[in-house]
């Protein structure tokens, strides 16, 4: 790949490689390298769906350019998952019933990862408010909000 | 058998894959030597096209070729084939797949590029040169309608595509006879429909067999193979369609369009595969949208509020094209008498053309209108007569001791339609009596001391579900013991994969993990049809069912004979047939599928046909009637006109579920777009038809912190029109949601408030209906 040289953790792992300038992030994850879980549903920021995390804070990687990245810490929905054992909050959207199409799913999935570590017993409202920014349209919400109530109640029980 | 499965709230089989990030969409393939499209779209509302000029961007680094419809002349020409035709469409209106010489909606596509890349094709897309003059628009439908519009087709002789009418009885006779008659006029807004996912396609061409695939974000990826092969003028063998994992659907994707042709029409053309990927500024011009009607009723009732008979007339809005034929009005049209058991009705659709992208079903497709016009006419009729809004349905809903019910209108087969089953006043009495409707006012004067009004809604439906003729599904025990259920029926995250597994694994005794279930590949299964209607649990569920039984017997026969035990003896249960209360004494499934998978040289036991599998196809014959009752509680700051719904209550029967989990998720999901219809979703033209609203900063689709919980009660009557006693959910929540909120919002304004005739309303609307009726009060 031509284009700027970057250096960043993805996922854990060190990586190194080069970016467009004009490429923005959710394409370079998804088509620059292969990360297909981040989905693009809006282009202009509003829908949340490519929602991953750069140093700690949720961001719209179609919002960021890819050259952004250099010497940051970027996580996206393929690294919530140990192996094939789920997350507990992606467990809980399965138990809840928290996605079906699964397209904003891992929009979802990243902002409330983000706003678990920095609230750990969030309300519903909280929850509500933090989500505000990611559009699904088959669930009502209702099946997300319970799903993120259920995986802090497993992350704050578990040490 | 005992059912473990069926009814078990099981979480999906579908979640884990989703979850961990390894979907796969259809913007998720990259094929060997792919090229990336974009189109280049009309940017006016109607005009004749007089050239084309892609010199220079033809020329643009890694862009590959520029294609106009002229180009694809060698392969195939002419406007695409209609889905559905109708006979009072005798010229059909649909889109060629590149426009030729006329463009008639803003966001029609005119030109293909192909580029290495996507950015370079939208960078030469842009620089494509169009001539094209500009004609006279029209861009409203009454406008539209009225003699001496501009022609949204100027080869058309008529806005007016066709008029529709439905009815039963003298309506004349009853109005005659009636107490009371009102007439409103009722204004329904368009909208768009937004599956998270945009739509999007890969095609290609296997250069040794020839095959065309396409893989596409379809609802209707055999209505895809059929056309696109009645297009081509090739043996649909020789194309196969498939659907990944679809972003939602919820009805613009059922279509088949014309980016689907184009697209594989470039693919035939360079030999390599082409990706397109729709970006929402795309989708918001050229994704099909959803209801715009303007009525005119007039309703017949007496003094007791008694609804007697409703006749009218509608404008309905279609768009420049009509790809989907007249189903979208055909279906506002069917959803009449609702709930309610009239003694006579009139109504006239007419069809209008507009210069505006085509509507066709969105979740629910007219049947919220219906919903909304029946509900709106009981609330005007209790406000007129003085009385509670629940008493006109009382008096006016069919009752349950007159199931099944003969409503007077006709299938679109023309048979006679008729309510299979249900009591609609007592799942009035259960909403009314979950949400507290005895003590609402009391919660009402708590809230204007807060200085907020609070309002109640009702809104109950009838809705038609289980579309037939059918849609198939085989059954088969491979050699290992799995079980393979394969369909037509695409899934766009309704948890087909689950509800199907379940089914097959009940009756064949296995576990679900040992079901696979194989959907929407016109390789893997012969036939299907589309995902709409919430019609596949009834349909391709029934058909799993029936194909899994057989399965079942044969199993059950092959056991029989080997074990020299009377079938009657025999249970599947572990995965094997079992001599009942002889433990030990069993033949596996593994074992019957291998035998019967055959071995070179050896006859099959008992002379019994190969495999271990069996192929059914549940005729749908009738129509299952699904229904609810919802109420819901508003509550309205007077200073901004903010309204927000904070109560929602369902009470819904589907017949028996399969899994309630994913029955509550459609009907939650259901009411959140009809909330968005009413209070939030408004796609806004200019005169011109220049959409004014295409982006999610224009156009509010509802979010997590505006939603409430919403609470639902099931009654499970089973419908005894299919092997399962399902009924379908997929629209259910969606249809009544409007109606409902629409109704509470009226009732917190007061007494005094206009009568609400429309949605989407607005804050602004609000705070003047709260001024007038503050000045009314005064005078």
């Amino acid at each position: 790949m031509t284009g700027k040289h970057l250096t960043f953790t993805l996922n854990g792992e060190p990586r190194e490689t080069s970016a467009d300038p004009r490429t923005h992030l959710a394409d370079f994850l998804r088509y620059g390298l292969g990360l297909t879980g981040t989905h693009v549903g809006c282009e202009h920021g509003v829908c949340g769906a490519c929602t991953v995390i750069v140093d700690g804070v949720p961001v719209r990687s179609c919002l960021m350019l890819a050259v952004q990245i250099d010497c940051c810490t970027v996580e996206t929905v393929e690294g919530l998952a140990n192996g094939d054992e789920l997350s507990p909050l992606q467990q809980a959207f399965s138990t809840h019933h928290g996605l079906q199409c699964g397209f904003c799913t891992p929009g979802m999935l990243m902002t409330l990862e983000a706003l678990l570590r920095a609230t750990p017993s969030p309300t519903e409202h909280d929850i509500r408010m933090a989500i505000s920014g990611n559009i699904c349209r088959c669930t009502g919400y209702q099946g997300i909000v319970e799903a993120a109530l259920a995986a802090a109640a497993v992350r704050t029980s578990t040490p | 058998m005992s059912a473990r499965y069926f009814g078990a709230a099981v979480a999906r089989v579908e979640d884990p894959r989703l979850l961990a990030g390894r979907g796969r969409y259809v913007d998720d393939a990259v094929l060997p030597g792919m090229l990336h499209a974009a189109f280049v779209r009309a940017s006016m509302a109607h005009g004749r096209i007089r050239n084309i000029d892609a010199s220079d961007a033809k020329g643009m680094p890694g862009v590959v070729a520029i294609y106009t419809m002229a180009d694809f002349a060698g392969i195939a020409q002419g406007a695409m084939p209609p889905m559905a035709p109708h006979p009072l469409l005798p010229t059909p209106i649909t889109y060629h797949p590149l426009a030729v010489e006329e463009v008639c909606h803003v966001g029609e596509a005119i030109a293909i590029v192909l580029a290495d890349d996507r950015a370079t094709a939208e960078d030469a897309a842009a620089a494509v040169l169009l001539d094209i003059e500009e004609l006279p628009a029209v861009a409203d439908a009454v406008l539209a309608w009225k003699a001496g519009a501009p022609r949204v087709h100027s080869k058309r002789p008529s806005n007016i595509a066709a008029s529709l009418k439905a009815g039963f009885s003298d309506c004349d006779a009853v109005f005659a006879k009636a107490d009371h008659v009102l007439t409103e006029r009722f204004d329904i807004h368009r909208g768009g429909c937004h599956s998270m996912e945009c739509r999007g396609v890969v095609a290609s061409v296997d250069p040794h067999s020839g095959v065309l695939t396409l893989s596409t974000s379809s609802q209707s990826p055999y209505m895809v193979r059929r056309h696109l092969a009645t297009y081509l003028g090739r043996d649909e063998s020789e194309i196969r369609v498939m659907t990944p994992d679809v972003g939602g659907g919820f009805g613009p994707k059922a279509n088949v369009y014309p980016e689907e042709f184009a697209v594989a029409l470039a693919a035939i053309k360079t030999g390599r595969p082409v990706k397109w990927i729709e970006d929402r500024q795309e989708h918001f011009v050229a994704t099909t949208q959803q209801r715009g009607q303007v009525w005119t009723l007039d309703v017949a009732f007496d003094n007791d509020g008694r609804m007697r008979a409703i006749r009218g007339h509608c404008i309905h809005d279609n768009g420049a094209y009509a790809p989907y034929g007249l189903i979208l009005p055909a279906t506002a049209l069917a959803s009449f008498p609702g709930p309610y058991a009239l003694e006579a009705l009139d109504l006239t659709i007419d069809v209008v053309l507009t210069n505006l992208v085509p509507t066709s079903p969105v979740r629910g497709a007219c049947r919220p209108n219906a919903a909304f016009l029946l509900e709106r006419l009981a609330d005007r009729i209790a406000r007129h007569l003085g009385i509670d809004r629940q008493q006109v349905r009382r008096r006016s809903f069919v009752r349950a001791d007159q199931m099944p019910y003969s409503t007077g209108m006709k299938a679109r087969d023309g048979s006679p339609i008729s309510y299979d089953s249900g009591d609609y006043i007592a799942a009035l009495d259960l909403v009314l009596d979950k949400i507290g409707a005895a003590g609402f006012e009391a919660r009402r004067a708590a809230a204007a001391d807060r200085g907020k009004l609070l309002g109640l809604g009702i809104a109950s439906c009838v809705e038609d579900t289980g579309l037939g003729p059918f849609e198939g599904a085989s059954v088969r025990v491979t050699p290992a013991g799995k079980v393979v259920v394969s369909t037509g029926a695409s899934s766009q995250g309704q948890g087909h994969r689950t509800a199907f597994a379940q089914i097959a694994a009940d009756a064949l005794g296995v576990e679900l993990n040992d079901v696979m279930v194989e959907t929407a590949d016109t390789s893997r299964f012969p036939l299907g049809m589309s995902t709409i209607a919430s019609r596949i649990a009834v349909t391709a569920g029934s058909s799993v069912e029936l194909a899994a039984q057989k399965v079942r017997a044969k199993a059950i026969a092959f056991a029989s004979h080997k074990l020299e035990v009377g079938e009657q003896d025999l249970e599947l249960e572990g995965g094997a047939v079992r001599v009942k209360g002889v433990p030990g004494m069993n033949v596996s499934l593994s074992e019957i599928a291998r035998t019967l998978a055959g071995n070179v040289g050896i006859s099959l036991p008992g002379g019994m046909e190969p495999d271990l599998a069996a192929t059914a196809y549940f005729n749908s014959t009738a129509l299952t009637f699904a229904y609810g009752a919802n109420a819901c509680e508003v509550e309205i700051d007077p200073e901004t006109g903010d309204v927000r719904v904070v109560r929602y209550v369902v009470v819904h029967d589907c017949g028996k579920l399969i899994n309630p989990l994913i029955v509550d998720g459609q009907i939650r999901g259901g009411v959140v777009h009809g909330i968005g219809n009413a209070l939030f979703e408004r796609m806004i033209y200019d005169e011109a038809g220049q959409p004014l609203t295409t982006t999610y900063a224009d156009y509010f689709l509802p979010l997590a912190s505006e939603m409430p919980p919403i609470e639902i009660h099931h009654v499970e009557t089973p419908s005894p029109r299919n092997p399962i006693g399902v009924k379908g959910a997929g629209e259910g929540g969606t249809i009544p949601a409007a109606a409902c909120v629409i109704s509470a919002v009226e009732n917190a304004l007061g007494s005094n408030a206009p009568f609400i005739h429309l949605h989407p309303i607005s804050p602004q609307q609000v705070v003047k209906w709260l001024e007038r009726t503050a000045s009314a009060a005064k005078a």
